[in-house]
């Protein structure tokens, strides 16, 4: 295949991927996109194969065939509660192929390249392996911290911005080095790079807590999109630019969405070390009130006379994996006639529209799945919220109380609705380690203990119900 | 639905310790008085505490309580009050003690020195009672001055007293008005709903502004405070503003006094809505001030005739210059509701209330067993108006204001305005930023090769396309796009491919088969798991 015939197959593939995001547009063209994205790759692929560049056969299938198999088992085999993890550790492998890409190419010089050609190369080579190598380390950690292998508390270091400019500074003076050596000399400073950038990819990710995944795990996206295309700069290949160019803005725009939901700068997120009470003029008020609570009768008393129910999930739902259980409670009041649909806030879950897909995955169908924005102006309306392993994003003093932590931050305004309850294994404060005035007003009511126990409770009493109110049904 | 936590009640009846105070609830003696201290289903309650309940008989009489019902609660029915009174150490009452016409003596005089009174007291008005309560050892705590904190809500037994009242001054109101108060169209013709103004929206006339509501009125209500519209609003009436910024908001729930230009420019409001609303119900009360004159003669007879105006402050001098104190009677063709027992009016449903905050007082200062006055409990300190011969009335601290919830919304806003500014150096920073990308761009121009250029168009375009098509993905998909981009960002395999026809075995080769490898999986995975994905959504 000429090199202009692999050009063109390279701009379809381009404009594939294109379409294939955009698709994500709407859940009915996401389909088609997606397929859009595999037609394009294969273009992207074979075209590649038959380039004059590549000979090489038998090494690809032995590389390939294996990879498939692999990614298709995982795949298929993952618990969508799972996703988060298996996404940090895709990323980690892009980073990974980032480092190996950058090393490869760097062993493998084109003597073509002469004078600011050779160095601009030399350069890209080192921030994509430095970049490749960040992403690498950290989307490790990620992975390690939502398996629950590492503590998902921030790591909190005595001089820890000291050390992460003392790594970026160790990495600028190797950088330094290493483009003055020549040849495949600086093969040294190269691998002493990517110790530096394998520990500031550890160290910012350990930083990082539990709820702030989202963040990361974007961050880390777009890192690993960035890292694509700076192989695409030192290969000279424009469908690596553009495609790493698209999914680094992926994941910046994520990050943002992200930050935002949290009302918290993109810096203040990454340096980590967020809900340890440290500054921020203590965690607040103390909230005064008493607690009411309820059982499982209650809630289903409330539920009977209920016309409108809105559930919010948090992290705590996908944790006790009650969201079958949730589902069917949908579809048995929405039978009797009630108007459900679920509030979720951009940053409920450890991933971003995390929550979406467990919903998805129990049958929730995605036209009752609303966004916070959606959503919000109809809590006064609303006769019972569920509130199901939420906290921080339902919390009240986000609004009303200036001194928060998180003042500021846009929340789900359940709180408005008549009747509010609460289901939570305790009084604990959420992440954000603030105090929860929600627990305390007249009308929220707590339902103490396992998400998934109760959830199911609710959802015997109300298959129960329904079993006998068949009979009256029949007579009237 | 509330599940109160019973602080340790069952035990307490199960060890029976010493002798169970005996709680004591007379028959009301002010004349047209209805309600009782104590519902059968409230002396449960207190019997849950470890009380004794012992009743007056015909206590709940007027409120639709026969003896026998207090009987099979597990109360002693006890017929002569004196003997009740001297028997008991807690006597619970609605109405402040009076003059008991039946035994011609005035029940404070009936009380004994150690016994504790609970009931509507207004210290500030009946200063000498207390003063005589205090002399005779009387531990006495007025109801009335619980202190509007939350805590306390659940005794707060002014609020669902006033709940009530609010309530009945609507029925008060329906039945002295001619016509339905929801519109209808009929086959004989169209009817059209009744308007109603609420003036105050405190609990009563949140209460009022409800009941109106739900009869299918057309409601409006009007307050000095603006932090109520919400309250206003979410009952479905509409709130009536003035173009005047004064913040009425007082303490404890109340309103203040307001400038003399406010009032002028309220009551020529109220003038205007006169004209055109068929009932005004007025619920304006100041603490410890005569309740504000609202509605004037010449605003009554501004009215249509057949008008309803309920002044549900009659008691307190009234809103309605022409409100008669517990009288109902028609001026200028309007009816002027100026009942004071609005809330005796419904007995039974407001002596169960009552009776709940009274339980909820009782249980606050430790049931039976643990009985006390604990002067640091605030809820007891506020309502203690005498206690071991001494007046104890006002409590020390008064209650600061309920904080004004309005204000506290616009700091929110504000500190959010200031949290977006927090990286303080956010400003200058941007102008670094663009002088750094300033200077790049014109590094790169200056200094990189043409193929580095076309390379750097390319991948600056991409970021635009990729920014204007990543803000349209819904974000119920943004788990999907996150596996997406992964699968994409898999293209970097390239690398590996062109690298990996080298010399075999060499450094180059191994790790671009890796890479291969390692970016297979990715899109493999990636793209797979965002099928899977896609296909769960469903509507």
């Amino acid at each position: 295949m000429s090199n202009n015939l692999v050009a063109v197959a390279y701009l379809v593939a381009i404009v594939l991927f294109i379409l294939s995001l955009g698709g994500l547009s709407n859940q009915e063209s996401a389909k088609r996109g997606n397929v859009y994205g595999i037609i394009g790759m294969i273009i992207a692929l074979v075209a590649t194969a038959l380039s004059s560049q590549l000979t090489a056969y038998g090494l690809l299938v032995v590389a390939i065939v294996p990879a498939v198999a692999i990614g298709g088992l995982v795949a298929s085999r993952v618990e969508m509660t799972e996703m988060p993890e298996l996404v940090a550790i895709l990323h980690s492998f892009v980073g990974l192929a980032a480092v190996l890409v950058g090393l490869a190419s760097y062993l493998g010089p084109d003597p073509t390249l002469v004078g600011a050609e050779e160095t601009i190369h030399k350069l890209e080579i080192y921030i994509g392996i430095f970049i490749g190598a960040l992403t690498f380390t950290g989307s490790v950690v990620a992975f390690g911290k939502l398996r629950a292998l590492i503590s998902s508390k921030p790591l909190m270091l005595p001089a820890r911005h000291l050390l992460n400019i003392g790594l970026l500074v160790g990495t600028v003076i190797l950088g330094v080095a290493f483009m003055g050596a020549e040849g495949t000399e600086g093969f040294n400073y190269v691998l002493g790079m990517v110790a530096l950038s394998s520990v500031l990819g550890i160290h910012l990710v350990a930083a990082i807590g539990g709820a702030d995944m989202p963040v990361v795990i974007s961050m880390l996206n777009s890192y690993s999109g960035w890292a694509a295309a700076a192989a695409g700069f030192m290969l000279s290949n424009d469908l690596l630019i553009v495609t790493g160019a698209l999914v680094g803005s992926s994941g910046a725009i994520l990050s943002f969405i992200m930050c935002k939901a949290m009302n918290r700068s993109f810096f203040s997120v990454i340096l980590g070390g967020f809900g340890q009470g440290s500054g921020k003029g203590g965690s607040s008020k103390s909230v005064e009130g008493t607690v009411s609570e309820l059982d499982v009768n209650g809630t289903i008393e409330l539920l009977a006379d209920a016309q409108s129910v809105i559930i919010t999930p948090g992290y705590g739902m996908a944790v006790a994996q009650a969201q079958h259980a949730v589902s069917e409670i949908t579809q048995l009041l929405t039978k009797r006639g009630v108007n459900v649909r679920f509030g979720i806030h951009p940053v409920a879950g450890r991933l971003p529209g995390h929550m979406n897909v467990l919903l998805a995955e129990a049958n929730v169908p995605y036209d009752i799945v609303l966004e916070m924005d959606e959503i919000n102006d109809d809590f006064p309306e609303t006769d019972v919220v569920l509130v199901i392993g939420a906290n921080d994003t339902v919390n009240p003093s986000a609004m009303e109380d200036p001194e928060s932590p998180i003042a500021g931050m846009p929340v789900l305004e359940v709180w408005k609705a008549r009747n509010v309850v609460v289901m939570k294994r305790g009084m604990s404060a959420g992440y954000a380690g603030v105090a929860n005035p929600l627990f305390f007003k007249d009308n929220t009511q707590m339902l103490f203990g396992d998400a998934k126990a109760n959830t199911n409770a609710i959802l015997g009493r109300l298959q129960e119900s329904e079993t006998s109110a068949q009979p009256k049904l029949a007579t009237a | 639905m509330t599940i109160a936590l019973d602080h340790g009640a069952v035990d307490q009846q199960a060890s029976q310790p010493e002798r169970s105070k005996r709680i004591g609830i007379p028959k009301e003696v002010t004349s047209g008085e209805c309600r009782v201290a104590a519902t059968p289903k409230t002396a449960k309650k207190l019997q849950s505490l470890g009380f004794d309940v012992l009743i007056e008989t015909g206590a709940g009489e007027q409120a639709e309580f026969s003896d026998q019902a207090y009987r099979d609660a597990g109360c002693q029915v006890i017929a002569n009050a004196v003997e009740l009174w001297e028997q008991t150490d807690i006597i619970l009452k609605v109405e402040p003690p009076a003059h008991h016409p039946e035994l011609n003596c005035d029940e404070a005089e009936l009380v004994h020195s150690g016994q504790t009174l609970i009931s509507f007291l207004w210290p500030a008005q009946n200063t000498d009672l207390v003063k005589q309560l205090a002399a005779k050892q009387v531990t006495a705590l007025a109801i009335d001055s619980v202190p509007r904190i939350s805590r306390a809500q659940k005794m707060d037994a002014l609020s669902s007293m006033a709940n009530v009242a609010g309530y009945r001054a609507v029925i008060e109101a329906a039945n002295n008005f001619g016509r339905f108060f929801t519109g209808q169209i009929t086959a004989a013709g169209k009817v059209p709903p009744a308007k109603v103004l609420v003036i105050g929206a405190g609990v009563a006339g949140l209460a009022a502004v409800g009941a109106a509501k739900s009869l299918g009125a057309i409601v409006r209500a009007f307050d000095t405070r603006p932090v109520v519209k919400e309250q206003v609003e979410s009952m479905g009436a509409q709130f009536l503003e003035l173009e005047f910024a004064e913040d009425g908001t007082g303490s404890g729930g109340y309103a203040k006094v307001m400038s003399k230009e406010f009032i002028e420019a309220e009551m020529a409001l109220f003038a205007e809505q006169a004209k055109e609303v068929d009932i005004i119900i007025t619920t304006a009360l100041i603490p410890g001030k005569k309740a504000p004159l609202l509605v004037t003669k010449d605003t009554v007879e501004l009215m249509k005739p057949g008008s309803v105006v309920v002044d549900m402050a009659a008691a307190q001098g009234g809103n309605c210059e022409v409100s008669r104190a517990g009288e109902v009677y028609r001026h200028h063709g309007v009816t002027i509701v100026g009942l004071t027992d609005l809330a005796s009016r419904m007995a039974g449903q407001s002596s169960q209330l009552y009776g709940m905050n009274l339980y909820h007082l009782l249980n606050d200062m430790g049931g039976s067993e643990g009985y006390t006055v604990d002067f640091d409990d605030e809820v007891v300190r506020g309502a203690l108006v005498s206690h071991e011969g001494q007046v104890t009335w006002p409590a020390p601290n008064p209650e600061k204001p309920a904080p004004p919830k309005a204000e506290k919304i616009t700091e929110a806003t504000d500190t959010a305005d200031a949290a977006v500014d927090t990286p303080k150096l956010s400003l200058p920073w941007k102008w670094i930023g663009v002088a750094f990308a300033a200077m790049g761009l014109i590094g790169i121009g200056v200094g990189a090769p043409p193929s580095f250029l076309s390379h750097f168009t390319v991948f600056i375009l991409a970021c635009f396309v990729g920014w204007q098509v990543i803000w349209n993905v819904s974000p119920s998909l943004h788990t999907p796009l996150m596996s997406v981009t992964n699968a994409i960002s898999g293209i970097i395999i390239i690398g590996g491919m062109l690298q990996i026809s080298g010399q075999a075995m060499s450094p180059t080769v191994i790790l671009g088969a890796i890479a291969i490898f390692i970016g297979t999986i990715n899109i493999a995975g990636g793209f797979l798991v965002t099928q899977r994905m896609l296909k769960m959504f469903r509507k």
